[in-house]
């Protein structure tokens, strides 16, 4: 009986101990939750085809877009394409994060980005694994890894596919690196992306958003795509590849005739990113005449 | 004799239990205390776990539309304009604003750090940030410690600035026999990031087109410093306007800002209503 209380007593003090004793618990930043967007930038938003404002690309990467005509995604072998890990800033939906542990540890080993209707999955490694030779596989979610900096954290995607990262309107090749940072405080999370891309982009391409916690959320899984006959003219002619020629695309104006935008803004590049290119179009820009479409009236 | 054998022991566990207790809290104190005599606390600008210090440039990827030129009347797209907000913005009077001497109206502190063109900060003293923007030549002034200017309301407010300490972020391992040596946290890293409330603002415009903030608007920011591995350093200001008058919810934006080696391309231009 006194070796019980002994027993007891023993393991009473020594957890009070270590409770009293111990470093202070490093608890970590949470970033699970459904994490709505705010709508409160133009990264989700694209209304004309030809917008490549303040967007660094490259000589490549502008004849890219320009090449491009949106009904290539109804293509039967496009209609299931994904956009990159970039899409979770630019595109119009928020995005569910969850962690994943070591079932005997407990210790962390990734963030998981849910994926969405048209964006893959990232998982985030967070256990210091390599990443992939260059000449790995790549997939439309790419591969992460995680590290902290300070409340921060910092995830590299690399091995992505090419895709479009601003809404039909720019794109990445399979080259490009992804540098995001996610910082939450309370319920709110700010996102930093930095897209490099050594082919389609000039300089880096760094874009920030804020998030909200959203604790109804309800997210729509990634679900299996079926493509389906969308346009009859792709399905008659399946050798059909939509696109424009160079100087052929009839949407490089649309932005200038409706909002006055020098075309030297429109087609984008470093320089549109800097202050300083304000001077290059402030005597040839007259503002345009009152909105009246899209202006940004709440539906009733 | 059993009762007499468990008071026994129950007495003998109760001295270990106070002795550990209080071997181990004097521990926690000595750790808070330093043991030493308490040292007066380092100044906002010696406690600062980031360098803001330098030239920022904003880099305008986003809202180009509604930051580099001038929008059109009635483009309230991205704010979460009230009515009353809509009505006022469609009576916006570039001319009206210049003749009555607030052509500044949109570089207030809600907006200011928006506006395309480059900002300067130091320390005007050890607890006063001084933030200059050369567009439209505004200064801010973020002020530690809770010292209100006490004076009238103006475009950049009165400006409450803390540090915010990062805390060692490792996972909370359940069983700590298993945490690894590399799991430890670091030593007290000198990171964080800077919290600043603005209010006593006079109305303003958070867009060039007379999208409108009251004077009981309430501006919080977060200044989030990064450094690449390249070199470059980026600062970006996460910034939430609160105003119940013109906006439905809390505008909610962050901007991003790279470093430069100097103020080479410093260009102090004057406040415009309408470009």
């Amino acid at each position: 009986m006194i070796q019980t209380s002994l027993t007891r007593a023993a393991g009473i003090v020594l957890t009070v101990a270590a409770t009293l004793s111990a470093a202070p618990a490093f608890a970590q930043v949470d970033l699970s939750g459904w994490w709505v967007r705010e709508a409160h930038t133009d990264n989700g938003y694209s209304r004309e085809p030809v917008d490549l404002l303040g967007i660094p690309v490259s000589e490549d990467g502008r004849a890219k877009a320009l090449s491009y005509d949106i009904a290539s995604l109804s293509a039967t072998e496009r209609q299931c394409q994904m956009y990159p890990p970039f899409y979770a800033l630019t595109g119009p939906f928020g995005f569910q994060v969850a962690s994943e542990l070591d079932p005997v540890t407990q210790k962390l080993v990734a963030w998981k980005i849910a994926g969405w209707i048209d964006r893959d999955a990232t998982t985030v490694w967070m256990d210091g694994r390599p990443h992939p030779s260059r000449y790995a596989p790549h997939s439309h979610g790419g591969f992460t890894t995680g590290a902290w900096d300070g409340d921060t954290l910092t995830a590299v995607t690399t091995h992505f596919k090419m895709g479009d990262i601003k809404r039909h309107t720019s794109f990445s090749s399979d080259r490009a690196t992804l540098t995001y940072r996610f910082t939450r405080r309370d319920d709110m999370l700010t996102v930093t992306g930095i897209l490099e891309d050594p082919v389609y982009l000039a300089e880096p391409y760094v874009l920030t958003d804020v998030f909200r916690l959203d604790s109804g959320g309800n997210p729509l899984p990634l679900t299996a795509c079926e493509p389906i006959e969308e346009l009859p003219r792709l399905h008659e002619n399946p050798g059909l590849v939509p696109h424009y020629l160079p100087g052929k695309n009839p949407w490089v104006n649309e932005l200038t005739e409706h909002r006055n935008i020098p075309i030297e803004a429109v087609l984008g590049g470093p320089a549109t990113m800097y202050p300083e290119f304000r001077k290059t179009i402030k005597d040839t820009y007259v503002p345009p005449p009152r909105c009246t479409q899209d202006c940004g009236v709440p539906q009733r | 004799m059993r009762n007499a054998a468990d008071r026994r022991t129950g007495r003998v566990l109760g001295a270990i239990v106070c002795a550990v207790l209080g071997l181990a809290a004097a521990d926690r104190l000595d750790a808070q205390r330093g043991n030493a005599p308490p040292a007066a606390r380092p100044s906002p600008r010696a406690a600062a776990p980031i360098d803001l210090t330098g030239y920022w440039v904003s880099i305008v990827t986003q809202d180009w539309r509604w930051r580099m030129v001038t929008p059109a009347r009635g483009d309230y797209r991205g704010v979460p304009t009230t009515a009353e907000a809509r009505t006022v913005a469609d009576a916006w009077d570039p001319a009206a604003d210049e003749a009555a001497g607030q052509a500044c109206r949109s570089y207030g502190a809600p907006a200011i750090m928006s506006v395309p063109g480059r900002v300067r900060i130091g320390w005007e003293d050890d607890s006063t940030l001084k933030v200059e923007a050369d567009a439209g030549m505004q200064m801010r002034l973020l002020r530690f410690g809770n010292r209100p200017s006490g004076a009238a309301p103006s475009w950049q407010g009165d400006s409450a600035a803390e540090w915010q300490f990062s805390r060692g972020n490792v996972p909370l391992v359940l069983r700590p026999a298993l945490r690894a040596a590399r799991d430890e946290p670091s030593p007290p890293s000198r990171s964080g990031s800077l919290k600043v409330v603005t209010t006593n603002l006079r109305p303003g415009y958070l867009r060039k087109n007379g999208v409108p903030y009251s004077g009981n608007a309430i501006l919080t920011e977060y200044w989030e410093l990064f450094k690449r591995s390249n070199g470059e350093q980026w600062l970006t200001i996460t910034s939430l306007v609160e105003d119940p008058q013109y906006l439905r919810e809390p505008r909610l934006i962050a901007i991003p800002f790279k470093k430069e080696p100097d103020g080479a391309k410093w260009d102090p231009t004057s406040c415009s209503a309408r470009w």
